[in-house]
């Protein structure tokens, strides 16, 4: 054999085994999404949705948890969109780089990579207690912002920094402001990576159950939220209740929770590709 | 631009429309009384406080109670700064907790809602341990315990591991038997399988032909076709844990009482005192469609009168 067949057969193999690898993850994937689907399917129906929780397996329902978790994620997103675009921005555009500068990137950067329940004793602290919100959903919010935040700091950064030069200069160039130039040429064509970087770090907090079993989620709310200092339940606490009962009938109950939990998740996805892909085409022409 | 406003208006109206369908259904309110009631503690009362909040929406719709399952441990934490009203515990209140609750002048009743045995199970093909005494369940549990074969219990038991399950260090559950058994709460041998989910210790065991567990009676009830339970002598002879020796206290010591209990400045609040009212006036039919074991009538009726009294003393 020589040299050249020798580094093919290399090649092959490498190819085979990066093949192997790709679709072993897509394997675990399937068999998890087939048992879940196999046990809860037959869960899901309109009732299923609209029902409040129950001590009957048959019975019980996800409206509450359902709509907890949607004004949880709004509550986060009006908290954690300005503050983590502007932080984004005032990093990227203004900030001179100063050794302070420096230790907040480096300090954001490992606060991506802090465990949530961290965040969890963080906002037990901050939020329930010293400032006495309680186990409310504003609590809830505020701890799930602190978690996100960031991830749609990194984000941010990384659109602003893919903005090409030129269309920066060319505004200059005519005489534009800094603000002027951040608002109409670098927001817009960042926009995209932007509000890829705020849905991915929404997908994290969607499924986020320990911080907020800390920071007082409950487990049975028969009622929505009507103002922000009212308790709640969202979706992975639901799900984690019923796997911790004794009948089975709550079992199928939580496979039907976590299929919702899992489209609202693959939905928001969705959204962020198809975002991405839009404004990349726009860029590009 | 326009998409993302889509996307807000798009949740807010999801929001609004749910409010709008709560409304709906307070509306149809038979009484007047309204306000909100916090209940957090066991996991394992959690089934019998839902129940009730369950069905104490039916008749007075106003009132939002909330149950929480934050342990007993970390109920009575809430409990003792008064952020709760109602604190449910599976086992009994420690000098701490009432020290804690002491020093932020928090008064409660102690009321029991319902029994629970705690359950030793076994493979359903485990053909030789039926029984046990509670001696032979210290030696095998005690901390440092050196026993790791069936033999090593009683001689004509096989040479084979014995692989423990039992709850984690944060269940009342796990307290209450080291207590029972070990003669000091908390007191157990360390190298088990510690679930914080009862159903992954029935999984471990269901599969596994040297399992040994324990776990409150229901997980057993809905367990029946896969677990064997053992009986337990207490120096009077070998009983079954079942619903009937539970209720008369003859399977011990493993019967244990589940609590509620309860803040007696909150249950100055009249939506408080119903509440807890209806709590007992129903905790016999409810703890049983859980998986509890009720008490005899004349138990509830000492509870009711209790409360009663609790509430005249303020």
């Amino acid at each position: 054999m020589n040299n050249l067949q020798k580094n093919k057969l290399i090649d092959n193999a490498f190819k085979t085994i990066g093949i192997l690898f790709t679709y072993l993850g897509i394997l675990i994937l399937a068999i998890l999404l087939y048992k879940i689907i196999a046990a809860g399917s037959s869960r899901i129906n309109w009732d299923f949705l609209t029902s409040l929780p129950s001590r009957k397996p048959e019975k019980a329902g996800i409206y509450t948890a359902i709509l907890g978790t949607l004004d949880l994620m709004m509550l986060t997103i009006i908290i954690s969109i300005p503050i983590g675009i502007g932080a984004g921005i005032y990093l990227e555009e203004y900030a001179k780089k100063t050794k302070l500068t420096t230790l907040l990137e480096i300090n954001i950067a490992n606060l991506a990579g802090v465990p949530s329940i961290i965040y969890g004793l963080l906002g037990l602290g901050i939020f329930v207690r010293f400032f006495n919100f309680g186990g409310s959903i504003l609590s809830g919010a505020l701890t799930l912002s602190l978690l996100i935040l960031p991830i749609i700091i990194v984000a941010t950064r990384e659109a602003i920094k893919a903005v090409p030069s030129s269309l920066k200069e060319a505004s200059f160039a005519l005489g534009a402001t800094k603000w002027q130039t951040i608002q109409k040429v670098v927001l817009p064509s960042s926009f995209g990576g932007i509000l890829t970087g705020i849905i991915l770090a929404m997908s994290r907090a969607i499924g986020e159950t320990a911080p907020l079993i800390v920071v007082g989620a409950m487990a049975y709310v028969p009622f929505v939220p009507h103002s922000v200092f009212d308790t709640f339940s969202v979706l992975p606490m639901q799900i984690f209740t019923w796997t911790t009962r004794p009948k089975a009938g709550f079992a199928i109950a939580a496979s039907g929770a976590i299929i919702i939990l899992l489209i609202l998740t693959f939905v928001m996805n969705g959204v962020a590709v198809y975002f991405r892909n839009k404004w990349q085409k726009k860029l590009g022409n | 631009m326009k998409k993302i406003t889509l996307l807000f208006m798009l949740a807010l109206i999801a929001t609004a429309c749910g409010n709008k369908k709560n409304e709906n259904k307070n509306s149809t309110n038979k009484t007047i009384i309204s306000g909100s009631i916090k209940i957090d503690g066991s996991g394992t009362v959690f089934p019998v406080s839902e129940a009730v909040a369950e069905e104490f929406l039916k008749v007075a719709p106003k009132v939002k109670v909330t149950v929480g399952e934050s342990g007993t441990g970390g109920g009575f934490k809430k409990f003792a700064i008064g952020t709760i009203d109602i604190s449910d515990a599976s086992r009994n209140i420690k000098d701490k907790e009432i020290a804690l609750c002491k020093e932020n002048g928090v008064d409660y009743v102690r009321l029991t809602v319902a029994l629970d045995g705690i359950t030793v199970v076994v493979n359903k093909n485990n053909t030789w341990a039926k029984d046990m005494t509670t001696a032979e369940l210290k030696k095998l549990w005690e901390p440092n315990s050196k026993i790791t074969k069936w033999n090593q219990l009683r001689e004509d038991w096989p040479n084979e591991e014995i692989h423990l399950y039992g709850p984690n260090t944060s269940h009342g559950t796990y307290d209450f038997f080291t207590e029972e058994i070990m003669g000091e709460s908390g007191a157990s041998r360390t190298d088990y399988n510690a679930v914080s989910d009862y159903n992954v210790a029935v999984q471990g065991i269901e599969n596994d032909k040297n399992a040994l567990g324990y776990f409150g009676l229901s997980y057993y009830e809905e367990n029946k076709d896969k677990l064997n339970a053992l009986s337990i002598d207490n120096g009077n002879g070998f009983v079954a844990p079942s619903i009937e020796s539970v209720a008369n206290n003859t399977y011990a010591p493993l019967s244990r009482s589940l609590f509620i209990f309860v803040s007696k400045k909150a249950a100055q609040r009249i939506e408080v005192q119903k509440f807890v009212e209806f709590y007992l006036n129903n905790a016999p039919a409810l703890s049983k469609e859980v998986g509890y074991v009720p008490m005899p009538a004349s138990g509830y009726n000492t509870q009711k009168a209790a409360f009663k009294s609790a509430l005249v003393k303020k």
